[in-house]
């Protein structure tokens, strides 16, 4: 039986600042996906069917906001993302594949937002907890990749 | 050679001389510490780092990341040549210190952190790019002696 990536303490933590987060789970999306855009510059290749990939452009805005509001819905099925991520993850595998590494640079890009917007709530503990749940996002939409 | 733009200069210039050390040195090491735990095996000899509470009250870890934060000042004057601007510290964290140069990265994300949480709105996704090239190029530097 593999050990769960996240133990009770980071659950609360994690909940605990969505519930201050979440109203703005729109902004975070659009704002953490205009900067990967911009500071990862090969995550565009991703998107060559968008004309603006700029941050303030309507696509950047509408994609964040679904790939965040997707995040809060595996926040609040924190307890078994596999099932939660099920068909997302069958999504990621056999019509996006997204390389994997690219979860790493919009998952740092989201820490950066939430530190960003939530100064005095993004301590070291939110940090690490989101930190550690955004990983086990990750490795969720990836287990079907091979 | 790294490229670096007039605006570039000016963004690292201005994060910078604008820049509480002791505030953020501090802030970023005992980060990086709580968050990537395994990164304490270097402070065996620091005291206390039990938990994060520990980590953000000792006074070791706090005067330790003011001296890596001003650590970067020479890079801040020396843009146009970072390799050679920290050929020493990088032959000195290989064969002194023998840190593992991923935790290079790690560090830095935690600053850049640290720092998007100072600036607030001022963090736009242009000041980002160019603190990352900046850090990036520190990192690559730090670690380009190891053999």
């Amino acid at each position: 039986m593999t050990k769960k990536l996240l133990n009770d303490d980071d659950k609360a933590v994690i909940s605990g600042f969505w519930g201050k987060a979440s109203s703005r789970a729109a902004e975070i999306g659009a704002d953490a996906l205009g900067r990967m855009l911009v500071v990862y510059p090969q995550t565009k290749t991703y998107f060559d069917h968008w004309k603006d990939k700029s941050p303030s452009s309507h696509n950047v805005r509408k994609h964040g906001k679904k790939i965040m509001d997707a995040i809060g819905d595996a926040i609040t099925l924190m307890g078994d993302l596999n099932n939660a991520l099920l068909e997302l993850s069958q999504l990621h595998a056999f019509t996006l594949r997204v390389d994997p590494s690219n979860f790493k640079m919009l998952s740092h890009n989201i820490l950066v937002v939430m530190a960003n917007y939530f100064p005095d709530d993004f301590t070291p503990d939110v940090h690490l907890a989101m930190d550690k749940f955004l990983a086990a996002v990750a490795r969720a939409l990836s287990e079907r990749y091979r | 050679m790294v490229e670096w733009t007039e605006q570039e200069r000016d963004i690292i210039n201005s994060i910078f001389s604008s820049l509480d050390y002791e505030d953020i040195g501090p802030k970023a090491l005992s980060r990086c510490l709580i968050v990537y735990p395994w990164t304490q095996r270097y402070f065996g000899g620091f005291g206390n780092l039990y938990n994060a509470n520990a980590i953000k009250s000792n006074p070791m870890i706090a005067a330790h990341g003011i001296r890596v934060l001003h650590g970067l000042d020479r890079a801040v004057k020396n843009m146009d040549n970072i390799k050679a601007t920290y050929a020493e510290l990088s032959v000195l964290h290989s064969e002194k210190l023998h840190v593992d140069p991923d935790n290079f990265k790690l560090l830095a994300d935690c600053l850049t952190i640290v720092i998007a949480a100072k600036l607030g709105s001022a963090f736009t996704p242009e000041v980002q790019a160019t603190f990352q090239k900046f850090v990036a190029v520190v990192v690559s530097a730090l670690g380009r002696q190891y053999h």
